[in-house]
């Protein structure tokens, strides 16, 4: 049998056809679950987010209209989740993520200028090399961790990941700069610093 | 670096992301590559963020952890939707 076309399977859930919310959770929970992994930095809280996402979009189904697509509406919940839970936990996180946005326009300038471009492929890939990409990403202030995280890791498009985040295209641009900006910072600082105590 | 380069610095920066993801309009591509070509900074700037960016992409994603599905599934047959 063809395999179910998102209209199709969207217009199966407004229906309340149960079998259809199994479809839609073997689709994208796997896409979910690494958004909101990548928010919280833990797996217990993301599998939380993941079931409340599914909930909330199976019991807001009807008011689905599709103008963004399924999965970038997936999406937004999962988002908007994440961010609950983060603020529940750390109210001064928000504050912090209002800073951030704040500085929206601002000029940011590189301040490492090692060039650890042509270190050896075993020390960029190495396991440690590996946490390190994986902490500097986690560490990103929400509002550029979200852009980036969706634009890098999910492939989605500049206009996909506004809808996802209900921000304008231009802020995507300038938080994804700003995002791998930051992470180049980080990721420099750290082969300097790996590299100088390795010479 | 005197002040007119770092001027052109600022104004590479701002360009940079559309740049290193092919987005850039041509005339602003060739600025970029005539200031990359006199500019050492700016240089490593842009070939570090490359390779940022594609060792990022090179990350192995992470599963659903076992389970999961099923528990989700399961919690789906006892709350109304």
């Amino acid at each position: 049998m063809a395999e179910l076309s998102d209209q199709e399977l969207v217009a199966r859930l407004q229906g309340g056809d149960k079998s259809a919310c199994t479809i839609c959770i073997d689709r994208y929970g796997t896409a979910v679950y690494r958004l909101a992994l990548r928010l919280l930095k833990n797996e217990a809280d993301a599998e939380d987010v993941m079931q409340e996402t599914f909930l909330n979009a199976f019991k807001a189904i009807g008011s689905f209209e599709g103008r963004a697509s399924i999965k970038t509406w997936l999406y937004r919940i999962t988002y908007n989740n994440a961010m609950m839970r983060l603020r529940q936990k750390d109210p001064a996180l928000l504050s912090l993520d209002e800073t951030w946005a704040a500085e929206d326009g601002a000029v940011v300038v590189p301040q490492q200028l090692f060039d650890w471009c042509c270190l050896p492929e075993r020390e960029l890939t190495s396991e440690e090399a590996r946490e390190k990409l994986a902490t500097a990403v986690t560490d990103l202030p929400p509002a550029l961790k979200g852009v980036f995280v969706l634009r890098e890791f999910e492939g989605l498009s500049t206009q996909e990941t506004a809808d996802a985040l209900e921000i304008s295209t231009d802020l995507v641009k300038t938080r994804l700069y700003r995002a791998r900006l930051q992470l180049r910072e980080n990721l420099a600082d750290y082969f300097a610093g790996a590299h100088a105590s390795g010479a | 670096m005197n002040d007119a380069t770092r001027q052109t610095c600022q104004q590479l920066l701002g360009d940079l992301s559309a740049y290193v993801d092919g987005e850039a309009q041509t005339a602003v591509c060739a600025a970029i590559e005539q200031h990359l070509a006199g500019c050492e900074n700016c240089r490593v700037v842009v070939d570090t963020l490359h390779k940022t960016i594609f060792l990022y992409q090179q990350l192995p994603q992470p599963d659903l952890p076992a389970g999961a599905r099923d528990r989700l599934i399961a919690r789906l047959e006892i709350e109304p939707i």
